[in-house]
């Protein structure tokens, strides 16, 4: 294995992480605030996409349609906190999981019915199309390297709103006990309502980045958002920087192994055997790996409890 | 007699009348409407065993079912080409024997849920539903890359297996069989419940604490009582494969645990009928929504939705009035 095709998929790991941190952190801090698991947050990733897809279609602006995900995916996310959501948080998490599962039941069908069973696409702007040349002479697309620094960019902002804005601190409040900052005077089904559509903004925003690679279709956002469970999972939930090691190791480990493995296994397999073994584990990798490290920390990396 | 005895016995008799007038006006269809809620209903028996009794929310069942139906596909794909599985160390052949088949379904499945349950079982709450999630989604992903019994496509049977005795092919001949199936698994279930393994069980899960100091280990019961939902899960996998007599990783997938799930949530968690009257509603709504609309998958999930946030015992719980026996 070269050099170049080893820098090229470590590239491709970090913009899986970014993405899948994008999903996680939405999740991590609705359950971390709020001690809500949210199923339905794979909608939401799945809403900012298509708003996204039907924006550009119609604009041909693809600023116009990453605004259109954000929007979308956050309004999306207040209308069900306000009318479902919020009925949950003092449920135990059966309760959660099956009422989000409905969710997701209702929004998947309802996308299908408005935009019917046929994927969508949403292309990349000509501006950020084609291959950009990286110090030592790696090749790699333009776009993919514009959602590393995007969503890099989004973290960031994100770990400063959290950090240092007053509405981070009554978020980061609101973790530590509930009753207490209520008994502050702050609003606290606002903070939810509005910690939600954050969530889901970042999760729709997600969508949108991840649709000009991919295709546009229902029941898109399921494998990520099970991705993303892993993630928080690893991570520790709660925790945004759980959030961000956690997904940084789940897109390295699922690109990487199902790059290497393959490999691995045609030094003492002959080639096809190899490459059917190692396709099958690599895609196992991730679970193996959440598995190690809840036997090892049952609360996971940065878990608290 | 309680109210819900007799809603038990109603819907008893009415899961016998529903295929007796088919059978009478010759609805093969129907039949096998029927079997699949009593192969569901199964699947939904052995969680329950985990949900209901020991507040184990395992939201990877799936995996039991799956493998259930695997074993299936595996015994009965080397049979139907006169292949054997190995010959070495040993010659293990294939088989098109149900018996053979069941108890293949039920020892892989339990060892299965004795290895998921033993890992999941040391963390709590969301970190073991998501962990059981996770192992759901492993074994799915495993049988999409193994290409050996279809990967992705999935593998077809063509000869339903047999049973001595019995010609399975024919529709109310099957059906009963997996009624009886059923029948068994509810006595054994209700037996469980007010056996002392399922006393204790049922007080772990209210207060674990206090059940560790009169002397008994919560972990242990746990695993147990995973172990053998888990089997009883996989034994619906094997009989769910026989009825479509086709497998694939959709079997395994996380659709499939939210299924298994909801039929035991419509019906009433820990109501030994809760996943028979579930299963039952499933495949009702499936068959009457998806005639008047191909998305009636929304009308599932607002009913479901409805049931979660307004009528929390479900269809059993709501009918009997408070819940009797479990807090």
């Amino acid at each position: 294995m070269t050099f170049l095709l080893f820098a090229e998929q470590m590239l491709n790991g970090l913009q899986f992480g970014i993405m899948l941190f994008l999903m996680a952190a939405g999740l991590t801090l609705v359950f971390g605030v709020m001690g809500l698991i949210n199923l339905a947050h794979g909608s939401l990733y799945m809403i900012g996409a298509f708003a996204a897809a039907a924006v550009a279609g119609a604009t041909g602006s693809f600023v116009l349609a990453l605004i259109a995900s954000l929007a979308a995916a956050a309004a999306a996310g207040a209308l069900i906190e306000l009318t479902v959501i919020r009925r949950l948080y003092k449920r135990d998490h059966l309760d959660q999981v099956l009422a989000t599962f409905a969710l997701i039941l209702i929004l998947s069908e309802g996308t299908r019915w408005v935009f019917g069973s046929f994927p969508l696409y949403l292309d990349v702007p000509s501006y950020l199309s084609g291959p950009v040349t990286l110090p030592g002479g790696i090749q790699y697309p333009l776009y993919r390297l514009a959602i590393i620094v995007a969503g890099l960019v989004v973290a960031g902002g994100l770990f400063a709103l959290i950090a240092r804005t007053r509405i981070g601190i009554q978020i980061r409040a609101g973790e530590a006990d509930r009753e207490m900052i209520a008994a502050l005077g702050i609003d606290i089904s606002r903070l939810y309502t509005l910690v939600f559509a954050l969530g889901a903004a970042l999760a729709g925003l997600a969508g949108a980045l991840v649709g000009a690679i991919q295709s546009v279709q229902v029941g898109m956002g399921e494998p990520v958002l099970i991705l993303a469970f892993v993630v928080i999972v690893i991570g520790g939930i709660g925790s945004i920087k759980g959030a961000l090691v956690g997904a940084l190791l789940v897109g390295m480990t699922d690109t990487m192994g199902g790059v290497l493995l393959p490999r691995f296994f045609a030094l003492f397999l002959d080639p096809s055997a190899a490459t059917t073994v190692g396709a099958s584990l690599g895609s196992m990798l991730i679970y193996i790996l959440m598995a190690v490290v809840l036997i090892m920390r049952p609360s996971g990396l940065y878990g608290s409890a | 007699m309680t109210r819900e005895s007799y809603i038990n016995a109603g819907l008893t008799f009415l899961l016998v009348l529903v295929p007796f007038w088919a059978w009478s006006t010759g609805q093969a269809y129907i039949l096998t409407l029927c079997t699949k809620v009593a192969i569901l209903a199964l699947a939904g028996v052995g969680l329950n065993i985990a949900l209901g009794l020991g507040g184990l929310v395992s939201f990877g069942h799936a995996a039991f079912f799956g493998i259930g139906g695997y074993a299936m596909g595996i015994l009965a794909s080397h049979a139907q080409t006169f292949d054997p599985i190995m010959d070495w160390p040993i010659l293990i052949e294939g088989t098109k024997s149900m018996p053979v088949i069941w108890l293949v379904a039920v020892v892989a499945s339990s060892l299965a849920a004795l290895l998921i349950g033993a890992l999941s079982l040391r963390t709590s709450g969301v970190y073991f539903i998501m962990i059981t999630l996770a192992f759901g989604q492993m074994l799915y992903y495993f049988t999409i890359g193994w290409p050996a019994y279809g990967g992705e496509d999935g593998l077809s049977i063509y000869v339903r297996n047999s049973f001595p005795g019995l010609n399975t092919l024919v529709p109310v001949q099957f059906l009963i069989l997996s009624y009886v199936v059923l029948g068994l698994a509810l006595l054994f279930s209700a037996r469980l419940a007010r056996a002392p393994f399922g006393l204790a069980l049922t007080a772990a899960r209210q207060n674990a604490d206090r059940v560790e100091t009169v002397g008994i280990a919560p972990y242990r019961l746990r695993l147990v009582a995973f172990v053998i939902s888990g089997s009883i899960t996989g034994l619906a996998g094997a009989l769910f494969a026989d009825l479509n007599r086709f497998i694939s990783p959709t079997m395994f997938s996380w659709h499939t645990s939210g299924e298994i799930m909801i039929f035991v949530i419509l019906g009433g968690v820990g109501r030994l009928y809760g996943p028979v009257a579930g299963a039952a509603l499933f495949i009702l709504l499936e068959h009457l929504l998806g005639g008047v609309s191909e998305y009636w998958k929304i009308f599932l999930g607002a009913l479901l939705l409805a049931v979660v946030l307004f009528a929390r015992g479900g269809l059993i719980g709501t009918l009997a009035g408070r819940e009797v026996a479990h807090g």
